[in-house]
Parts: structure tokens; C-alpha cells; sequence
């Protein structure tokens, strides 16, 4: 199996990540030959078998719906590339 | 002092013969004359030295545990508050956690002295510890070599007796393989044995905290600490905690050890397979049984875990977005401007590969071929491992395929490097316990024996791996030039 430069821009892009132009083959060519490694799996019968997400088939642990964070947003903020009046600042988003 | 046991220092400390500040500092100067090893991100030493003198206080006054006053280091995926937290990735080069992970925390509790944080592959993705934004680190046996991954400078750190002990994370081998490079102690425990909240998630179903000492009987002591139910953690087990180290001297007479024929066909170096013969061997002089089993799905972890991994990896990372915390870009012109370049100019070049790897897996039309496909596969990989269980208490075999690679050996070539994990990440991928515990050397080079059990019987493993460090010496050997 083997991966376009195109398809490559695209998942990149999906992805929201930057790769630099000059990277994009060797991405295309690692990423088809991960790919290559993954098509062992397809030489297994798994009709029948129930997919694993949990390694003990655990359940999500439910708790009651209350709140138990206290409210730290200067704390949180403090760390923050950008903010002003206690709010997150990103590029103009709506004009 | 370099080379006792943490319960050794623990009486030194209580017996006067040196103080906690005095024990830090010597850890502190020792860690500042080879720092070329490159195992820490950061050295915490005013803090260290603060944590070390209340630690003074309470050994006088009576009120010490354990490793109360006993230096440790944590893996830097461990948020630590007010001290640096980097995860290896420019991403976080300038994040500091506004709060601690619980296992900082139940170190914190316990009294012990943190010294720093540890250098590790970027976001824990990596067999070399070659991703680290950082540098390599070195391995000390030969500092040519690279110490594994991705707790490398945990590993690497111990190895050369910078601290006593460490923390370490293992998702596909990370704590076991750099610990069998540098000839040292480390346990990955069942998933949810240990919290992990506030440990920086790389792929969630498979991510787990442990210990790497220099024995099992300081691992078991670590895991104490470290293990136990966590509210603040959704996979957190909610089950009691043994006392690890209160069955380390039971006989292994009638142990049931398997040997997974998978673990010992094409591709294993050969002077490491005798290594582990030698050591099996010695278990049988133990009273132990040996029995050949089958892992007939072994072969298929590699495709299964380089589809699951970097897919929950590329839904993890989606949080790194240039505008909460982390890296951000110079001047974006719009928000997706914002995400691409700050995501872009941050992250390294593997993690980027499983970014994309993950996303592609779990991409319309893709998702069922690969992350359904593979999830399908775990399971038959998973029900190996049970069914082998039945029939024997415990699975032994090599960590790693060879001994400690060159530096820079393998980085042009992603499939090698994740080839060679291919004895760690079914125990990931079926969410048991493993050690690696050392065996002994090929060319100076330490060898990794892994023991593999039944879920939550990481006791059983501590016991069986100090019983064989009863009887040799492979784990108390130095370095040349670190004695």
C-alpha cells in the first residue's frame, strides 16, 4: 500500500499539523511502508471477534454529575501564550 | 553510598551517618559531573535541597517513612508544580503544570527528595531516547550507545547511579527496554495499577507508570508508593494494594515458568538468547519448571500496536494547540494558521509520523480497516497470553532482540527501530505486568531477562526476580568509570 505526497498533505492537514514542503516524500514513503507492515493483520480471520478497547474490558467508571474542580482559571491562564480580561486570545476568527 | 539499596540508605539516614541534605548534594554533584550523559531535562536542586532538609526534621523528630529523605527522579511526563514539565517536546519547552500527578504527589507524601526531571523520547514516542527535543542521552556502559526509550534518562540515570531510583512509563516497552539496555531493574505494572493522572497521555488504553531501581527489592518498594486507586484517574483500578515487598524471600520451588517459542525464533541475537538460557537455567537450580508455550499472535502486535498507539497518540495531541498552554507560532494570520504552524514548528519529526500514521487509521474509510482491524487482532493477542496463563504462572523471554544499539544506528529507519519491540508490546497491548531484570552481558553490553504475569500479580514477579538477584550479581554491576 502506498501513499500519494497528495494524500499525505491531506491527513497533514486534517491533522492541523505543519509539515515543511520538503519533508512530504519521506513522510509518503515511511507512512506506506508502516502501512505495507500493516496489512499482516488483514491475513487473519477476525469475523467473529469482538474488538478490545480496554485491555480488561473495563467499563468507563461512572461518578455522580457534580462539580469537584475548583475554579482555577487565573492559575490556568498564567500559563497561556495569550490572554486579556480573563479570556484565551486567538486570531480573529468571525469578522 | 552509591550503590545501597534504598533500604540501606533508609537505615544510613536513621543511624546519623548522613543527613538527607548531605545525601542530596552528593546525588546533586554527581548528576553535575556527568552531565554529558544528558539524563536530565531539569535539575531541581533548591527544591531538592528544601524537600531534603524538612526531610532532616521528620527523621529526627521520628515521624519518617521509608524514603522519607531518599532522592528519586521522575520521567519529565510527570507534571510536577513549579518545576518545568516537557515531555521531551519543544511543545512544552516552556510549561510549567499549574499541579502535581499523583504519583509526584505519593512521592511527595512519602517524603522523598525529588531531584529533577528525566530526559525521555518526545512525548514517550521512541526506542533510542534519539526524539528527545533535548539531545540523545548516553548510555553509560558505552557511552557510544543509546540508553533505549523512551525512559532513557531514567534508565540511563540509575545505570550510572545519579539517583538511587526513578519513574518510568511504558506504552509499547518504554520502561522495560531502556532498562535491559542499561542493565538495571524496571517493572511495568498492569494497566490501572498506578494512576495516571497528571502523566502526559500517549496512547491511553495502553500507557502505564512504573519503577526502575537498581533491584527488585528497591522496585518493590517504589511500586508501594506509586500504585493504588485514583479517583482523578478513569482507568484507575479501584482494587487493594498488596505489600509488595512482603513476599520477596518466598521459595520458587514448583514455579511454573513458560518459554514462548515466538520469543526465541529468527531475529534474536544469539549471544542474547544463551544469555537468557543461562538465566533460565538458573531458575531451574531454584526449583522452578520450564515449559515451551506459543503466543501463536505474537507476530502481529507490531502491526496491531503501530496502528492503536499512534491513533489514540493523534486524538491525545489534538489538545496541543498553541492556545491554552505550550508552544504558539509568531504572528498567525487566522486560527488554522494558528493550529498548523505552532503544532508544525513544535513537534519533531516522529511524533509528526504518528500524528499522521493515526490520523490516516482513523480517517473515514480507514477506520474499520486498521483501528477496528486491529482492536479485533489485540484481543486474539490478548487471549494468547490467557490461555498460556492457565497452564504456567509466568512467561520469560529476551526485552530486546539485541543489546544496546549505536546512537544515530537506526533513525534514518522508523520500521527497524519499531521492529526491535517486538517482545515488549504484547504485554501493552493485553494490558499485563512485566519486569526486566539484568542477566548479564554480551561484548560489556547489559542483557534484559522479561518476566511476564497474570494480571496484578506484580508481587509475584518482584519475588521471582529478587529470589534470582539472590543468586547472582548482574544487577549490582557499575559502569566503568561511574563506580
Amino acid at each position: 500500500m502506498s501513499l500519494t505526497t497528495e494524500e499525505v498533505k491531506k491527513i497533514a492537514y486534517l491533522a492541523r499539523l505543519g509539515i515543511a514542503e520538503k519533508d512530504v516524500a519521506a513522510y509518503a514513503k515511511d507512512l506506506s511502508s508502516i502501512l505495507d507492515l500493516m496489512t499482516q493483520m488483514s491475513e487473519t480471520d477476525t469475523d467473529s471477534v469482538k474488538p478490545m478497547a480496554h485491555p480488561m474490558d473495563q467499563n468507563q467508571r461512572l461518578r455522580a454529575d457534580s462539580a469537584t474542580e475548583p475554579n482555577q482559571r487565573e492559575l490556568f491562564q498564567a500559563i497561556a501564550p495569550q490572554v486579556e480580561s480573563g479570556l484565551y486570545l486567538v486570531p480573529k476568527v468571525i469578522d | 553510598m552509591y550503590n545501597k539499596t534504598i533500604t540501606e540508605l533508609a537505615k544510613d539516614l536513621r543511624a546519623g551517618d548522613y543527613s538527607s541534605v548531605e545525601l542530596t548534594q552528593a546525588y546533586l554533584e554527581r548528576i553535575k559531573k556527568h552531565k554529558t550523559l544528558n539524563c536530565f531535562i531539569t535539575v531541581a536542586e533548591e527544591q531538592a535541597l528544601e524537600t531534603a532538609k524538612i526531610a532532616d526534621t521528620k527523621l529526627s523528630s521520628g515521624e519518617a517513612s521509608l524514603l522519607t529523605g531518599i532522592p528519586i527522579a521522575q520521567k519529565d511526563i510527570f507534571c510536577t508544580q513549579g518545576i518545568k514539565t516537557t515531555c521531551g517536546s519543544k511543545m512544552l519547552d516552556n510549561f510549567t503544570a499549574p499541579y502535581n500527578a499523583t504519583v509526584v504527589e505519593n512521592f511527595n507524601n512519602a517524603g522523598a527528595v525529588m531531584l529533577g526531571k528525566l530526559n525521555m523520547d518526545e512525548f514517550a514516542m521512541g526506542s533510542s531516547n534519539e526524539t528527545s527535543f533535548y539531545g540523545a542521552v548516553k548510555n553509560p556502559w558505552d557511552t557510544g550507545t543509546v540508553p533505549g526509550g523512551s525512559s532513557g534518562g531514567s534508565a540511563s540515570a540509575v545505570a550510572a547511579q545519579l539517583t538511587p531510583a526513578a519513574t518510568g512509563t511504558d506504552t509499547g516497552g518504554s520502561i522495560r527496554q531502556p532498562a535491559a539496555l542499561c542493565g538495571i531493574t524496571g517493572l511495568k505494572p498492569t494497566y490501572g495499577r498506578v494512576s495516571r493522572y497528571g502523566m502526559i497521555a500517549f496512547a491511553s488504553s495502553l500507557d502505564q507508570a512504573g519503577p526502575m531501581a537498581r533491584s527488585a527489592e528497591d522496585a518493590a518498594l517504589l511500586l508501594q508508593t506509586m500504585s493504588g486507586f485514583d479517583t482523578k484517574d478513569s482507568t484507575s483500578v479501584d482494587r487493594s494494594v498488596p505489600d509488595y515487598s512482603a513476599g520477596l524471600n518466598n521459595s520458587l520451588e514448583g514455579l511454573k515458568i513458560g518459554l514462548p517459542k515466538e520469543f526465541f525464533s529468527e531475529g534474536l541475537n544469539n549471544d542474547v538468547a544463551k544469555t537468557i538460557e543461562t538465566a533460565v537455567n538458573e531458575y531451574q537450580k531454584m526449583g522452578a519448571e520450564i515449559k515451551e508455550v506459543s503466543l501463536p499472535n505474537m507476530k502481529l502486535s507490531i502491526p496491531v500496536y503501530y496502528v492503536i498507539a499512534p491513533a489514540e497518540c493523534s486524538a491525545n495531541l489534538s489538545r496541543y494547540d498553541g492556545v491554552r498552554y505550550g508552544y504558539r507560532c509568531k504572528d498567525p494570520v487566522d486560527l488554522t494558521d494558528l493550529y498548523i504552524r505552532s503544532r508544525g514548528e513544535a513537534f519533531g519529526d516522529e511524533v509528526k509520523r504518528r500524528i499522521l500514521m493515526g490520523t490516516y487509521a482513523l480517517s473515514a474509510g480507514y477506520y474499520d480497516a486498521y483501528y477496528i482491524k486491529a482492536q479485533k487482532v489485540r484481543r486474539l493477542i490478548s487471549e494468547d497470553f490467557n490461555k498460556v496463563f492457565s497452564e504456567v504462572d509466568v512467561l520469560m523471554g529476551p526485552v530486546s532482540p539485541s543489546t544496546a544499539f549505536g546512537l544515530g544506528e537506526k533513525t534514518d529507519d522508523p520500521i527497524e527501530m519499531y521492529l526491535a519491540d517486538i517482545y515488549t508490546i504484547a504485554v501493552n497491548l493485553a494490558g499485563l505486568p512485566a519486569m526486566s531484570v539484568p542477566a548479564g552481558f554480551v561484548d560489556n553490553k547489559p542483557v534484559g531477562l522479561q518476566i511476564i504475569g497474570n494480571y496484578f500479580k506484580e508481587d509475584h514477579l518482584l519475588n521471582i526476580a529478587h529470589q534470582y538477584q539472590q543468586a547472582t550479581n548482574w544487577h549490582q554491576q557499575t559502569p566503568k568509570g561511574f563506580e
